[in-house]
C-alpha cells in the first residue's frame, strides 16, 4: 500500500520586545548568565505577572500579517508541568481563547529550476497564541545548569493545520513564514539564536483516504534543514513500520542532529496532564477594533503580493523579483529608488545584480558593511545612475565603472562622471574620423557586415571605444558606422 | 489609660504628636512585652529588634525635624510571615522556605514604610496560610492569649494573638477564606478583609490568588480604617488591584455616618453547627442595632451551604499551581537525597511541605486533572457566580449584613487536627465573602461564659468599606469588649 | 461524580511532584474521599447558562504600557539563594529529557 504524509507544524517565535512578557526585565541575546532576571522572572514568592502591551500588539500584528482573525477577547491560562527551566512550574499561555484565530500562509514550492517560478499554495493555520519562554538548560557532564535570562521572553506559538504533505512543503512554509515575520518586524527569526523554533507533527495515511493516522511529534528542530531531515526520517520510519504490518505509537520524539535520527521521548501514556485553568493573576484582553485597524495599516505588503505586483505592474522577471521580494530591505531600497527615478527594470537590475554582487564581494573581503542598510549607497545613487545612462550622459559600459566607484566611495554618480571626465562624447567629427580609420583598418569586418552579418559591426566599434576610452556615444557610433559603410 | 503596648494607633499618634512619648519608647515597650509574654503566646517566628529600633529612631528624628509622615509614623506594626519584607525571612511558616529571605518589599509594606510605620517581626501562621488554627506551622504552635490551651484561630493566628497579647500596636494578616476575621474573632480583636483588589497582593505569597487579600488586625475599628487608607490603591505590579471606588475617607466616615442602616441577617448562618453561646451573643448584637433604629431585615443567601465545597475546590486548585514554584531548584529546601531532576522535585516537596499543604495540593491537583476539571473546578467556578449573585441580590435590600464570624469560639489545641473536614467547616461564615470578593470585618462582640472572645462579622458590598467601618464602629464604641485584655 | 469519589493517589502525587510515604498515601486517600464526598452536593446544582467566575472583578486590559526595561536582580542574589550553583548558574542533578 502506498501512503501519504500529513504534516502540521508548531512554530515558536520570540517577539522582538526589549522587555519580557510579564515583567519589565530586559532581554538581549548573549548576555552573561542570570543577569536579565528580576523577582517575577525567577518566580520568587509573592511576585505577580503583568502583561506587556507591546508584545500583545506585536502578536496581533503577526496575526494580521498571517491573515488570522483577531479575537475580540482573549485570556491567559496556566499550563502546569514541572521542569527545572520553568521558574513557576507553570507556563503562562493561552489555552482556549488565543489572541489570533485561523489564518493562512501563501507558500511557493520550488520550480523546475531556480529561474522558474514554482507553484503557489496556501497553508492553513489553526491559531497563534502568546506565551512565555522558559529558561535555558545546559547539560554538563554530571549535572545540568540553568540560565534564566531567556525565561519570560514573549513567544508567539503559530500552529498550522495538518495541511502539508512533505518536507518540501514544510520548508517552503517555514521560509514563507520567516519572510512574513521579518517583514512585519515581529522577530528576526534567527534560528541559531533560538528566535524561531519548530516542532513537527507527522502522520501517514493510505493515499486517497481522509482520516488522520496516529501522529508523532518531533521536538528540538532548531534549523530549517533539521525540520526537513526530521520529517523525511519520520516519514520513512513510519512507512517502514506500516509496511511491516506494525502500528504507529503516538509519542513525542527528539531529533538528534549528530546521528540524524530521532528517538522516543515519551509516549502518550506518559503525556502530560497539564491541568490548564484560567490564570487568576491576569485579566482578559479585549482588542479594540479601531486599534486593530491601525495595527493593520502599519504592516507592509506581504512579500508574495509584492512579487506579483512587481511581475505584473512593473513587468520585472521572476529572476529579479525572487531576489528583491523576500528581502524587505532590498525591496524597500528598490521602491525608494523608483521614487527618485521611475526606471524599474534598470534599477531592479542594479540592485539584484550589481549591488548584491558588490555586497557579497565586500563581505568576502571582510568589510564591515555587507548589508543594504549600512552600505554607502542610497536609493538616490542607483536612481541617478539609471537616469544618467537613460539620458545619454554616460553609456551602460561606463555605468559599471561608476557603480563600483560609487559603491566604494558613496559619491553620487553624476559627481563621479564630472570629476573623472566620464561624460559620453558626442563630438561627431572626432567619432567620424575614428570610424573612418576603423573601416579602413578592417576590411574583413566591413565585407562580413555587407554580407548581412550585423554583428561584424562590433569589431569596428571596439577600436573607436578604445580610442575614446569608452566615452563615445554608442548610438551615435552605431549610426555613423552604418552610414559610412553604406556610402562607401 | 491602658499600658503603652495596649494603646490604639490613634492614642499613640496623639501622644507622639504632643511629645508625651517617642516611637523608640513605644517600640521598646512592644519589644519588652514580647520578651515578657511571647514564651507563652508564641506569636513571633522571628524578630529583628535592632532594625525595629533603628526605624523608630528614624521616625523620631523626622518628627524632631518637623517632617512627620502622618498618623502611622512611628507606629510598630508586625507582619504575618507570608508578606515579603526586604532582607527579612519569608518562610510562610514552612520548612520549604526555612532559610529564605525576601529581596524585596511587598507593596503594602512599602506603603506602610512610606507612611512612617515601624515594620517589625515575623508572625506565626498556618503553613502557607492553609489552616484555621495555626497548628499547621512547621515551627511552633501559637496560643490563644485568652486561654493558652486553645488555638488562636488561623491562618493568621500569630497576627491575632500578638494583638490580643499587646505584642504589637497593629499587625498585618492575609485572608483567603477567613484567615484574618476568624482569628480576630477568636482572639477578641478587630480584623478586616478588604474588597478584592483594594490592596495590592504584590509581595503576598499566593495561596489562592483569586481569594487572597491583605488586611489589618487592630485594637479598634478606627485603627483599621487608618491602616486601610494607607494601603489601598491600584498597584502597577498587581493586575488584579483596582482603582478604589466610592468613599475612601474611612476615618472621616466613622464620624459622618451614623445610620440608621438597613442591616441584613441571613437565616442560613444561624442554623446547624452554630455554638449556642455564639448564636445568643450575635442575636444580642443584632438587637442592639435594632434598638438604635436600624432596620433588621431577614435575608437569604440560598447557596451558602455550597460555599465550603466551592471554596475548597477553587482555593486548592489555585494553590496546587501557586505552590508549584517551591521545587528546591532556585531557592528553598532541596532534598539531600535527590539524584535526578524528578526526584529533586518529589523529594524536596515531600520533605519541605507539611501535611495540610500536601493534602491541599493533592486535592487541588486532582480537581484540575484530566477528566475531573469540568465536574469539580469548572462547576465550582459556576456555583461561585451563584454565591456572588446571592450577595448582590441581598445588597439591593440592605446596607450591610451581620453574621457571626465563626460558628464556635476558640477550640482546644489538637481538637480538630485529625479531621480536616471539621476544620474546613469552621470557615463557613467567612469563605463566601472571599468567593464574592467583598469586604468584611470582625469586631469583638462579647465573651463566652468561659471567657473566650466572640466576634461579630459585618459584610458590605464591594467597595463599601466606609459603611462597613461605620456600622462596626457604632457597635464597638457602644460596648467595651474591644478594651478588654487577657490576663497574661 | 455520582459514584463514590476515588483518587488515584499515585497518579495525582506524581502530577503534583510530591513524594508521599505509604502511610501518607493511605491517610490522604481516606481523608480526600471524605472531603470529595462533601463536594457531592455541588453536582445537584443547576448551573445551566451560568458563567464560570474566574475573577471577582469584571475588568480587562490591565497591562504595562511602553517597553522600557526595568531593574534587574543581581545574579549574585539568585546565586545566594540557590541551593547549588556554579559560574552564576543554578545547578540541578542531570536532567534526562
Amino acid at each position: 500500500m502506498s501512503y501519504e504524509a500529513v504534516i502540521g507544524l508548531e512554530v515558536h517565535v520570540q517577539i522582538k520586545t526589549r522587555t519580557k512578557m510579564f515583567t519589565a526585565a530586559p532581554y538581549v541575546y548573549g548576555a552573561e548568565p542570570n543577569t536579565l532576571t528580576d523577582p517575577v522572572v525567577l518566580g520568587l514568592p509573592g511576585t505577580l505577572p503583568v502583561l506587556n502591551h507591546l508584545a500583545i500588539e506585536k502578536c496581533a500584528q503577526l496575526g494580521l500579517m498571517l491573515q488570522c482573525a483577531i479575537a475580540e477577547q482573549c485570556k491567559w491560562d496556566r499550563k502546569n508541568y514541572f521542569y527545572p527551566d520553568s521558574p513557576k512550574n507553570y507556563q503562562l499561555t493561552q489555552n482556549d481563547q488565543p489572541l489570533c484565530i485561523g489564518g493562512k500562509v501563501e507558500i511557493e514550492l520550488p520550480g523546475p529550476s531556480r529561474n522558474i517560478e514554482g507553484e503557489h499554495r496556501w497553508v492553513q493555520l489553526n491559531r497563534i497564541h502568546l506565551e512565555e519562554d522558559p529558561g535555558k538548560l545546559t547539560h554538563e557532564a554530571f549535572d545540568t545548569v540553568i540560565d534564566f535570562n531567556r525565561a519570560g521572553v514573549p513567544l508567539a506559538e503559530i500552529v498550522t493545520e495538518p495541511d502539508m504533505q512533505n518536507s518540501t512543503e514544510a520548508v517552503a512554509f517555514l521560509n514563507a513564514l520567516r519572510n512574513l515575520i521579518i517583514y512585519a518586524g515581529i522577530s528576526d527569526c534567527d534560528m541559531e539564536k533560538g528566535q524561531m523554533r519548530c516542532d513537527a507533527n507527522v502522520s501517514l495515511r493510505p493515499v486517497g483516504t481522509n482520516s488522520l493516522g496516529t501522529r508523532t511529534e518531533m521536538k528540538n528542530l532548531n534549523s530549517i534543514s533539521n525540520v526537513k531531515a526530521a520529517i523525511e526520517y519520520e516519514i520513512a520510519r513510519q512507512t517502514q513500520i506500516l509496511d511491516e504490518g506494525g502500528v504507529i505509537v503516538q509519542e513525542t520524539r527528539r531529533w538528534d542532529v549528530d546521528s540524524s535520527s530521532s528517538s522516543s521521548l515519551r509516549s502518550k501514556e506518559e503525556a502530560h496532564d497539564y491541568r490548564y485553568f484560567p490564570d487568576p493573576d491576569l485579566m482578559p484582553v479585549q482588542m479594540d477594533p479601531k486599534r486593530i485597524e491601525q495595527l493593520d495599516a502599519q504592516l507592509p505588503e506581504r512579500p508574495l503580493d509584492k512579487q506579483r505586483r512587481y511581475q505584473g505592474d512593473l513587468d520585472l522577471p521572476y529572476t529579479i523579483t525572487s531576489v528583491l521580494c523576500p528581502n524587505l530591505q532590498l525591496s524597500e531600497f528598490f521602491e525608494a529608488a523608483l521614487e527618485v527615478y521611475a526606471a524599474p527594470k534598470a534599477i531592479a537590475n542594479y540592485i539584484a545584480n550589481d549591488l548584491l554582487r558588490e555586497l557579497a564581494d565586500a563581505s568576502a573581503r571582510g568589510a564591515s558593511s555587507h548589508c543594504v542598510s549600512d552600505c554607502k549607497l542610497t536609493p538616490a545613487h542607483i536612481a541617478t545612475l539609471a537616469k544618467i545612462i537613460d539620458t545619454g550622459v554616460i553609456s551602460k559600459q561606463i555605468g559599471k565603472e561608476v557603480f563600483t566607484e560609487m559603491f566604494n566611495t558613496g559619491i553620487m554618480p553624476d559627481v563621479i562622471v564630472k570629476t573623472k571626465g566620464l561624460k559620453q562624447s558626442n563630438d561627431s567629427e572626432e567619432i567620424e574620423s575614428l570610424c573612418r580609420e576603423a573601416i579602413a583598418g578592417n576590411e574583413k569586418a566591413v565585407s562580413e557586415y555587407r554580407a548581412g552579418n550585423l554583428k561584424a559591426l562590433n569589431a569596428l566599434k571596439g577600436p573607436v571605444m578604445k580610442a575614446t576610452k569608452g566615452k563615445a556615444n554608442p548610438a551615435m557610433l552605431d549610426d555613423l558606422l552604418k552610414q559610412l559603410i553604406d556610402k562607401a | 489609660m491602658p499600658p503603652l503596648h495596649y494603646n490604639t494607633i490613634a492614642q499613640i499618634a496623639h501622644s507622639l504628636k504632643v511629645g508625651e512619648t517617642t516611637s523608640v519608647e513605644v517600640t521598646q515597650a512592644v519589644l519588652d512585652r514580647i520578651k515578657a509574654v511571647d514564651d507563652q503566646v508564641q506569636a513571633f517566628l522571628s524578630l529583628d529588634a535592632v532594625d525595629a529600633i533603628a526605624q523608630a529612631q528614624a521616625s523620631d528624628e523626622r518628627r524632631a525635624q518637623g517632617s512627620t509622615f502622618g498618623p502611622l509614623d512611628g507606629i510598630p506594626i508586625a507582619i504575618k510571615d507570608t508578606l515579603a519584607v526586604k532582607d527579612q525571612p519569608l518562610r510562610c511558616a514552612s520548612k520549604m522556605l526555612e532559610s529564605y529571605t525576601s529581596p524585596f518589599d511587598a507593596t503594602c509594606i512599602r506603603q506602610l514604610r512610606d507612611a512612617g510605620a515601624v515594620i517589625f517581626g515575623r508572625l506565626n501562621m498556618d503553613e502557607f496560610a492553609m489552616g484555621s488554627s495555626t497548628e499547621n506551622s512547621a515551627y511552633q504552635t501559637t496560643s490563644n492569649p485568652w486561654d493558652l490551651g486553645s488555638i488562636p484561630g488561623g491562618s493568621s493566628g500569630g497576627s491575632a494573638a500578638a494583638m490580643a497579647a499587646g505584642e504589637a500596636i497593629a499587625t498585618l494578616g492575609t485572608d483567603t477564606g477567613g484567615s484574618i476575621r476568624q482569628p480576630a474573632a477568636l482572639c477578641g480583636v478587630v480584623g478586616m478583609k478588604p474588597t478584592y483588589g483594594l490592596i495590592s497582593r504584590y509581595g503576598l505569597v499566593a495561596f489562592a490568588s483569586s481569594l487572597d487579600q491583605v488586611g489589618p488586625f487592630t485594637r479598634c475599628v478606627e485603627d483599621a480604617a487608618l491602616l486601610m487608607e494607607a494601603m489601598l490603591g491600584k498597584d502597577v505590579l498587581d493586575s488584579t488591584s483596582i482603582r478604589p471606588q466610592g468613599d475612601t475617607h474611612y476615618v472621616q466616615a466613622l464620624q459622618k455616618k451614623k445610620g440608621p442602616w438597613k442591616l441584613g441577617v441571613p437565616r442560613e448562618f444561624f442554623g446547624k453547627g452554630i455554638d449556642p453561646e455564639v448564636k445568643a451573643n450575635i442575636e444580642k448584637a443584632i438587637e442592639w442595632y435594632r434598638s438604635q433604629g436600624c432596620a433588621i431585615i431577614d435575608i437569604s443567601l440560598p447557596h451558602s451551604d455550597l460555599a465550603v465545597p466551592v471554596y475548597y475546590i477553587v482555593a486548592t486548585a489555585e494553590a496546587s499551581s501557586n505552590l508549584a514554584r517551591f521545587d528546591g531548584v532556585r531557592y528553598g529546601h532541596r532534598s539531600a537525597a535527590a539524584d535526578d531532576a524528578v526526584s529533586l522535585f518529589t523529594k524536596s516537596r515531600g520533605e519541605g511541605f507539611g501535611e495540610e499543604v500536601k493534602r491541599r495540593i493533592i486535592l487541588g491537583t486532582y480537581v484540575l486533572s484530566s477528566g475531573y476539571y469540568d465536574a469539580y473546578y469548572l462547576r465550582a467556578q459556576k456555583v461561585r457566580t451563584l454565591i456572588r449573585n446571592d450577595f448582590e441580590n441581598a445588597f439591593e435590600q440592605v446596607d450591610a449584613i451581620l453574621t457571626p464570624t465563626s460558628p464556635t469560639p476558640a477550640f482546644k489545641r489538637g481538637e480538630r487536627s485529625d479531621d480536616p473536614l471539621s476544620m474546613y467547616l469552621s470557615d463557613i461564615y467567612t469563605i463566601s465573602v472571599n468567593l464574592a470578593g467583598l469586604p468584611a470585618i470582625s469586631v469583638p462582640s462579647g465573651f463566652t461564659k468561659a471567657g473566650l472572645p466572640i466576634g461579630l462579622q459585618v459584610i458590605a458590598p464591594a467597595f463599601g468599606e466606609a459603611d462597613m467601618f461605620a456600622v462596626a464602629h457604632a457597635f464597638e464604641q457602644a460596648h467595651d469588649y474591644y478594651q478588654q485584655t487577657p490576663k497574661l | 461524580m455520582s459514584e463514590k469519589p476515588h483518587i488515584d493517589i499515585d497518579y495525582v502525587a506524581d502530577l503534583a511532584r510530591i513524594k508521599l510515604s505509604d502511610k501518607e498515601k493511605s491517610t490522604l486517600s481516606a481523608q480526600l474521599a471524605d472531603i470529595l464526598g462533601h463536594f457531592e452536593k455541588l453536582s445537584a446544582v443547576d448551573v445551566d447558562g451560568i458563567e464560570p467566575m474566574a475573577h471577582t472583578q469584571n475588568i480587562h486590559n490591565v497591562w504595562r504600557p511602553g517597553d522600557a526595561p526595568g531593574a534587574t536582580l543581581k545574579a549574585q542574589t539568585l546565586i545566594e539563594m540557590a541551593p547549588e550553583q556554579r559560574d552564576n548558574q543554578v545547578v540541578v542533578p542531570k536532567v534526562v529529557e
